[in-house]
């Protein structure tokens, strides 16, 4: 990292959250998933965000993707404050800024690997012969440039969820947000991919990862720990010192 | 995403299930081909009409005794006898008195057994004027008509249709044979040319005779001047009001009765038509309407499948929108895919359709008449069936929170 772009930084992080609160109003009981979560992620970091399950962590992977809002507080992804746009313009910033990586990768299964890559940029309005480009380079940065005819079926755990960071790189996203990415895969996939995310951090990617395993967090650069919807423990830390 | 792109997106959809969307596009390719043969077939038998009933003769009017009221039907004018006589008739071909109209012909009519020979046949035997000829527009196969001076001098002569003449004579040529009619011989001098069977009556098979003849030597009693019908012609289709006006007029005057209690009616084509296509036009509308329910099926199918569809792609939708799509990119997506689906449909159901046009009168002989703007209406309903379908779905998939539809399994 230059020293520009952490003066950059400090004046503006790419993700703050405002002392996030949600509620589920389930009709007779309300659920409240998160209680005030503040949490500044800076340009190019990558981070794990841990909890158990019901710790509120996939409440948050929500509201930092921009796929649910907060009920109190405020949310700004890369300087635009997100906490109270309407879905569409939900729909634009997600498109634009964020690239996801789920657990169940989320391919199309009729379409060929670089038809699913392509499959953001089809939301911007750029041309066909640009998009399959991007596609193809794309599923190149990912090891798949051989694969880009094969439809999901014919791809391994691994270079699916492989296909499914090549999507999330495509649109050149501000954030990658990666809910469980290895959640599906085994051991020796599993530390494909993970040194997959550590690669594109070297370039200068800004990650956030949400899991449940001690393991997977620590390939991060730093590790948000999730408790009751509270941040437990919010301090930067290198990965391996975290015990 | 643009609208090629949207189409694109859909018909790839549609493709990857194919046998599902081939058998949601029967149900509108069955409606829509329904429609559009029971409108052609409806079509058809109206021209069939109009054409049976121009054949009659162009520019006709025909008076008969007696008059409708609202109230009790028929009503016979003086008596029971026929209030109309051949005095009516040179009336009314006088050119002073109606000059448009052209041409009257009387008509007396009753039912006798001809003889040939040993062969006998009973038919229809008409009392005329030489003008008969060209007031019911026919034409004659071989012979010639009779003349003013055989109806002068009423001469036994007769003028017989084709059916008539090969039922009496089979397959000899009539003309210039014998046949008796009532006792009286009378000289085949002409056959006429077929004309068809109209609705009421088979216009092939009768006997014509002069007026005069008719009154003396076939009718048993009665009146020598009395006639049944009096068939007039029009100057010109332009003119056949005002022929008719002429003609009520002057029968109002001749017969010395008020425009509230006349003795006789004068019916033209027109009324025939209206009574005839109004007739058919209820038997399309009915059928139509039957058509017009299972197209309305085919729709609620189209519905169906694509309610099917959001729910089964409700992964595809989430991530769609987790990509970026906007609600009305997905609704749009849906739409498209479901006016798709009706135009698919709709095409097939026309091509079936006039398929069907041109097979369907060999096994029917009843033509089909498929108007241009029918094909082109057809194929609007089915867009619009495949669209209105099509809103409630893709307002559902429009409306899915992107957590849910992905998280959903």
């Amino acid at each position: 990292m230059t020293t520009a772009f952490v003066a950059g930084a400090v004046s503006s992080p790419i993700l703050r959250l405002n002392d996030v609160g949600k509620v589920y109003d389930t009709g007779s009981v309300a659920v409240e998933a998160l209680r005030g979560v503040s949490l500044q992620v800076e340009r190019g970091e990558y981070v794990a965000i841990m909890g158990p399950s019901g710790s509120g962590k996939s409440t948050l992977m929500h509201i930092l993707g921009c796929l649910d809002v907060p009920t109190t507080g405020s949310y700004d992804l890369a300087g635009e404050d997100v906490s109270t746009m309407s879905e569409a313009a939900l729909a634009n910033v997600r498109n634009r800024q964020i690239g996801f990586v789920f657990q169940q990768f989320n391919l199309l299964p009729s379409l060929p690997a670089w038809r699913n890559v392509e499959l953001p940029l089809c939301y911007t309005g750029m041309a066909r012969a640009e998009r399959k480009e991007r596609a193809i380079n794309a599923l190149e940065r990912v090891g798949l440039g051989d694969r880009i005819e094969h439809r999901p079926g014919e791809l391994s755990g691994g270079q699916q969820q492989r296909v499914a960071v090549a999507r999330a790189l495509v649109t050149d996203p501000a954030l990658i947000l990666a809910d469980e990415p290895t959640g599906n895969l085994d051991s020796h996939s599993s530390a494909d991919v993970l040194a997959l995310f550590t690669e594109l951090h070297d370039q200068g990617r800004t990650i956030v990862l949400i899991t449940h395993e001690r393991d997977v967090a620590e390939s991060a650069q730093r590790i948000v720990r999730i408790l009751d919807g509270q941040v437990d423990s919010a301090l930067a830390m290198p990965a391996g010192t975290v015990r | 995403m643009n609208w090629r792109e949207t189409f694109r997106t859909a018909l790839e959809a549609i493709l990857s299930r194919r046998m599902r969307s081939s058998l949601t596009m029967l149900g509108i390719l069955i409606g829509i081909a329904a429609v559009m043969l029971t409108v052609g077939l409806g079509q058809g038998a109206q021209a069939q009409v109009r054409a049976q009933i121009n054949q009659l003769g162009s520019n006709l009017l025909i008076v008969s005794p007696g008059s409708t009221t609202s109230s009790s039907g028929i009503r016979g004018g003086r008596g029971s006898a026929s209030t109309l006589t051949t005095r009516d008739a040179t009336a009314l071909a006088s050119r002073v008195v109606a000059p448009d109209i052209a041409k009257v012909a009387p008509v007396v009519t009753g039912s006798q057994s001809l003889a040939a020979g040993t062969t006998n046949w009973t038919t229809n035997v008409v009392g005329t004027t030489p003008d008969w000829l060209q007031v019911r527009a026919r034409s004659l196969a071989e012979g010639r008509f009779f003349s003013l001076a055989e109806l002068n001098s009423s001469a036994p002569v007769a003028v017989l249709g084709s059916t008539t003449a090969t039922e009496l004579f089979g397959g000899r040529d009539a003309l210039g044979q014998t046949v008796d009619i009532n006792g009286t011989t009378m000289t085949v001098i002409g056959i006429l040319n077929t004309a068809g069977s109209s609705t009421t009556t088979d216009e092939d098979d009768q006997a014509l005779v002069p007026q005069t003849t008719y009154s003396s030597r076939v009718a048993s009693s009665g009146n020598a001047a009395g006639v049944s019908t009096l068939y007039i012609e029009a100057a010109s289709t332009d003119s056949l009001s005002a022929a008719y006006q002429e003609a009520t007029n002057a029968l109002l005057a001749t017969h010395g009765v008020t425009a509230a209690t006349p003795d006789f009616t004068i019916s033209s084509q027109q009324s025939l038509l209206t009574t005839a296509t109004s007739t058919d036009r209820t038997l399309t509308v009915l059928l139509a309407g039957i058509a017009a329910i299972s197209l309305l099926v085919g729709g609620i199918g189209v519905m169906n499948i694509m309610l099917v569809s959001v729910t089964e792609r409700i992964r595809e939708i989430g991530l769609r929108k987790a990509m970026g799509a906007t609600p009305s990119a997905i609704r749009r997506q849906f739409l498209v895919e479901a006016s798709t689906l009706g135009l698919c449909g709709g095409l097939l159901g026309v091509i079936l359709g006039l398929v069907g046009a041109q097979v369907l009168p060999h096994f029917l002989s009843q033509p089909v008449t498929i108007p241009a703007i029918a094909t082109i209406g057809a194929l609007g309903i089915a867009l619009i069936i495949g669209i209105v379908a099509g809103v409630y779905p893709a307002s559902r998939a429009a409306r899915l929170a992107p957590i849910d539809a992905l998280r959903s399994e």
